[in-house]
């Protein structure tokens, strides 16, 4: 199975991909993550303005076959959620990385993206699951 | 959509009663008008017309009495007849929960008996009866650990780990109990990652819950490290046991080093399950924490003569009982039933049970390892995990695959779980099942591989024999519609 993995984002073992723009980072699940969990059914989201830090988990994803917890895996604060996936959480099944984003978040400490990976690392990473 | 079976609110005819009561021969006594309700719109039916809608319902559904039912880490066994025999004898059916100790003696002697059973065979100290399923014995073992921490003093421990490979309950209890789950990743051989495992360990672990065999269906294999390994940090070590149908009479989990654990009656000791049962999960502990366990238990009055009469038996609370977990007893017709298969089949008739759920697990794995992916190819304890990823049938899932058995007669085995093997399908077929059973599903899934090569169609529009075609399930969970709240019947509409 090939899986797309645009080169501009940054990759986290959880599965989520990261796209930095100045000090927003926008967050998703990949298009790996998407196609485990199969049909997605329903999105837990956080409110704007709620603080997370690097290990903590800020929602939820389920499917019809399993519920996962997304991580943030940076410091900062929710500026935007994507409303659209309260009433169609199918569209990150769809488009994982446009339409199906989850939430932007402020970068507040920029040393925590160095242990995210590149689009050929986490190529890498996946071949070993 | 055309219902199957309509419900019993579209059958509702006016006025129609299963019962007619006589005429009052007493006054009326009136009821305040407040406790009265007209918004409550019963269905109207005749008993017959019931019996068949639920007959019907029946023949809609597959239970373990039609055929084999592999739904890994549910132990779906055969409900001897025994059993319902026992728990309808009248002096225990008719009991009152509100009888005394000294009516209620043949009961008592029977829970006492239980207790005494479960601990044997886990090795532990004292059982309590009152967790009514699996779930509950889970909170009520977390609780007890952190009851024990507490009174120790030993108050900064605040997490608990659990195996990646570890029943979905297990972390849900955890937070449920006030800590904090720490996920352990598992080695390449699917045992617990003993390197991670002792960099977690610290003092701030109350303990670790871990599911023997676990539900990759594999003994773990560095049991004994791994037990030492959390109580060397003080931490204690709480088994879940949903899949005690391997171990019976084979190892106790008390001499591996656990200090307490669940059981489920309704897998291991043939309690019937899957209509909702209800269930029993009674926990066993070693004597650190007996005085903790929820109550009330079972004992035998002190002071009584052993030797000039039967022992008397009452309820007690055990002294820093977690406390109740349920009303009265527990589910006590599950305790009788249990009661009963464990007398049918004696000590070492539980070791076979044992023995043969084992050996039937391992002969569908041996002979599905040429056509299926085994992740973890070594003996199996219970259950096998296989893949449902089919070499040249890419497009085709482990869920094609369960829709697909179900036209061979057969309730599917566990889909998607445990989480960590792709496409995981875990079956469980139990030792219920005679060799031409067994034979008949390998013979099932080979014939389902090799159509999902040739005729992969066959597989994604499964099933074709059944009452009804494939579900959505993507709308089931999206649309909930959680109670068929009916539309008022036209008499009740009129009293409004």
């Amino acid at each position: 199975m090939v899986y797309n993995l645009p080169e501009e984002l940054r990759y986290a073992k959880t599965d989520e991909w990261l796209r930095i723009e100045g000090d927003t980072a926008t967050i998703g699940i990949t298009d790996y993550a998407q196609d485990m969990l199969n049909d997605i059914v329903y999105f837990e989201l956080p409110e704007v303005g709620e603080d997370y830090g690097p290990d903590d988990n800020f929602g939820m994803v389920e499917s019809v076959k399993a519920a996962s917890d997304l991580y943030a895996h940076i410091q900062g604060t929710v500026t935007a959620v994507n409303e659209q996936l309260e009433d169609e959480p199918e569209i990150v099944n769809a488009d994982p990385y446009d339409k199906g984003w989850i939430i932007q978040m402020s970068i507040e400490d920029a040393s925590n993206l160095d242990a995210l990976m590149n689009a050929a690392e986490y190529a890498a990473y996946l071949e070993t699951r | 959509m055309k219902a199957l079976e309509p419900t019993l609110y579209d059958k509702s005819v006016p006025d129609r009663k299963g019962i007619t009561l006589p005429e009052l021969d007493v006054p009326l006594s009136e009821m305040d008008a407040a406790l009265l309700r007209d918004d409550l719109a019963l269905p109207e039916l005749g008993e017959l017309q019931v019996v068949r809608h639920f007959t019907r319902l029946s023949q809609l559904n597959h239970a373990i009495d039609l055929d084999l039912y592999p739904l890994g880490s549910c132990t779906m066994k055969y409900n001897p007849r025994l059993n319902e025999d026992v728990a309808r004898l009248p002096g225990l059916a008719a009991l009152h929960p509100l009888t005394d100790d000294e009516g209620s003696q043949g009961a008592l002697a029977l829970m006492f008996q239980l207790q005494d059973w479960l601990a044997e065979l886990s090795g532990m100290t004292a059982v309590s009866l009152q967790p009514a399923a699996g779930a509950q014995g889970e909170l009520a073992g977390i609780l007890m650990i952190r009851a024990y921490h507490q009174q120790r003093g030993d108050t900064q421990r605040d997490i608990v780990l659990v195996p990646n490979s570890a029943h979905g309950t297990n972390p849900a209890t955890v937070t449920m109990a006030g800590y904090r789950a720490v996920e352990l990743p598992s080695d390449e051989n699917g045992d617990v990652d003993l390197n991670a495992l002792r960099a977690a360990c610290n003092d701030q672990v109350a303990g670790m819950m871990i599911t023997v065999p676990s539900t990759l269906g594999l003994f773990e294999a560095h049991v004994l490290e791994v037990v030492e390994a959390v109580h060397n940090c003080g931490g204690l070590m709480y088994m879940d046991g949903a899949n005690m149908n391997a171990l019976m009479g084979v190892v106790k989990p008390a001499e591996l080093g656990f200090d307490v654990m669940h059981y489920n009656l309704h897998k291991t000791m043939s309690t019937p399950h899957g209509g909702g049962g209800p269930g029993s999960g009674p926990v066993a502990v070693n004597e650190k924490l007996a005085p903790f366990l929820p109550g009330p238990i079972v004992v035998v009055d002190e002071g009584a003569d052993e030797d000039e009469e039967a022992p008397r038996y009452s309820l007690q609370m055990p002294e820093h009982s977690i406390g109740r977990l349920k009303a009265f007893h527990g589910n006590f017709g599950m305790h009788i039933r249990a009661f009963a298969y464990m007398s049918i089949y004696g000590a070492s008739g539980l070791h076979e049970v044992s023995k043969h759920a084992v050996l039937n697990a391992n002969y569908i794995r041996a002979n599905l390892a040429d056509t299926y992916l085994i992740p973890y190819p070594r003996m199996c304890a219970h259950e096998c995990v296989i893949s449902g990823q089919i070499r040249g049938a890419e497009e085709v899932h482990a869920l094609d695959i369960s829709k697909r058995l179900m036209d061979y007669g057969f309730h599917p085995p566990t889909n998607y779980f445990p989480l960590i093997v792709p496409e995981a399908l875990m079956i469980e077929p139990t030792e219920s099942e005679d060799k031409a059973t067994l034979d008949r599903f390998i013979d099932a899934m080979k014939e389902i591989a090799r159509e999902a090569r040739e005729e992969p169609d066959l597989l994604l529009t499964a099933p074709h024999r059944m009452p009804v075609k494939r579900l959505d399930e993507v709308k089931a969970a999206k649309e909930l519609v959680l109670c068929c709240k009916p539309a008022l019947p036209p008499s009740a509409a009129a009293g409004n």
